[in-house]
């Protein structure tokens, strides 16, 4: 039984032949029955937009439907049961089970106790690997993955889009440059670990030192609640703001993604740029998700 | 006179225990650790001996555990090996040391050490024990990724 529970369960080829397939399955080349008769579980117990509506889009373009249980409130666990029960129960209800729960290593908990696949779909601040994916596709939509200068920019302590998208990176010979507010910084255990793969990490102050050195900039969104104030949210916030302005030095290519949803990140009139990609990024969401459910459920 | 003495007490530390296990070459002070791992409490019927800080010709200072009537099994002994990788095993029959062994460092750690991440899964009430990985850089999470790198010993369950 094939589970997808981190990236790091992936390796260099795995990632390509999915987003190989990705690829396939974006240009139409697919079976829009190849998931016929089968049922997708959706457990979420944490508020999601595009990850829940894009894995229940995958699923339906497959053939194959979906079940949830709405919301937290509506189910079980509410009453006490454990997620362990939870899922026991749930797999003989379908053919795989999509996770996403606010405590780390929950969907390595539900690989264990299921008997149907598990795709991790986001667990606390720990692994979010279909986000991974779509990432690292909306990227080698514009460019080879391999050798490029990276920032990743915002809160890179708890990001977990972040964490995932550099372990990814380390297989592609990237070159990190990381910009991010006091005490956000990349967590020292994960730098170590990439840093000992071979990656370079170079941290900045600002990102318009950077500026016309990288090729794509990816954007977290920085939580207000991390601040005492909203005066030092701000201060703060600003200063990490992608503006026309900061883009009039990228170069040519330069793409800016953004796992989204973005608050005061991005200016607006970046949208209409042609560096801008976090739209056709959420997008991709459906065919690598797809090439996903394809992976552990056929 | 004071060697006498010395030899005593010394006679004393190291008497020997008709049936049971004795730990020998614990790293100085890390007895009390090794009792804990091995899940001895207050509440253990068997009589257990501890000499902590006793001179060794190899090791400066070394720490015995000896308990009585009850041999440990490999896993038991192997986790030792995470606080004090030189400590030996003697299991005890009639007085005689009747299997002699090392520790080995084990690959997976169930049960043992409490995940210091309080995000993390395993300190739930999920029907789990914990399990850590051995990585040469320390105990990696098997759930949450969170890498113990130094005080194992405060992490004990």
């Amino acid at each position: 039984m094939h589970h997808i529970i981190s990236i790091g369960d992936f390796d260099r080829n795995g990632i390509d032949r999915l987003l190989d397939h990705a690829g396939q399955i974006d240009r139409k080349k697919y079976d829009s029955n190849a998931l016929g008769g089968k049922i997708l579980a959706v457990l979420f117990f944490e508020p999601s937009t595009r990850t829940r509506l894009s894995f229940e889009s995958a699923i339906a373009r497959l053939g194959g439907t979906s079940l949830s249980v709405g919301s937290v409130e509506a189910c079980s666990m509410a009453k006490g049961e454990t997620l362990a029960d939870t899922v026991r129960v749930v797999s003989g209800y379908a053919d795989a089970i999509v996770i996403r729960h606010p405590k780390e290593g929950a969907a390595r908990l539900a690989a264990e106790f299921s008997t149907v696949p598990v795709i991790n779909a986001g667990d606390g601040a720990g692994q979010h690997p279909s986000q991974t994916l779509l990432d690292l596709y909306t990227i080698r939509q514009s460019m080879p993955i391999d050798n490029i200068d990276i920032a990743l920019i915002g809160d890179l302590r708890y990001g977990r889009t972040a964490h995932s998208l550099a372990s990814a990176l380390s297989l592609y010979n990237a070159r990190l440059h990381t910009i991010s507010p006091k005490g956000l910084e990349l967590p020292a255990t994960l730098s170590e670990q990439l840093t000992e793969k071979g990656m370079e990490i170079i941290e900045h102050d600002s990102i318009s030192d950077i500026i016309r050195e990288v090729d794509v900039l990816y954007v977290t969104r920085i939580q207000r609640e991390r601040f005492p104030d909203s005066a030092s949210y701000f201060n703060v916030a600003s200063s990490y703001r992608i503006t026309p302005e900061l883009l009039a030095d990228a170069k040519k290519h330069l793409i800016v993604l953004h796992p989204l949803p973005r608050v005061d990140e991005i200016d607006p009139r970046v949208d209409s740029l042609p560096h801008a990609r976090y739209f056709e990024q959420s997008r991709n969401g459906v065919p690598v998700r797809m090439a996903m459910l394809m992976q552990v459920m056929q | 006179m004071k060697s006498s003495e010395s030899a005593d007490n010394e006679g004393l530390l190291v008497r020997r225990i008709k049936n049971g296990t004795v730990i020998d070459h614990i790293d100085g002070g890390e007895a009390l650790n090794v009792v804990k791992i091995l899940g001895i409490t207050g509440t253990t019927q068997e009589a257990l001996s501890i000499a902590t800080n006793v001179q060794s010709r190899d090791m400066g200072k070394k720490d015995i555990v000896k308990l009585t009537n009850r041999e440990l099994s490999k896993e038991e002994v192997d986790r030792i090996a995470l606080i004090s990788p030189r400590a030996t095993i003697n299991i005890i029959r009639n007085y005689k040391v009747f299997e002699k062994k090392g520790v080995e460092i084990p690959t997976l750690i169930e049960g043992l050490v409490r995940c210091p991440n309080p995000g993390c899964i395993s300190n739930t009430h999920e029907p789990i024990q914990s399990k850590f990985k051995v990585m040469p850089n320390g105990l990696r999470c098997t759930y949450c990724d969170w890498v113990i790198t130094k005080d194992v010993t405060s992490h004990i369950i």
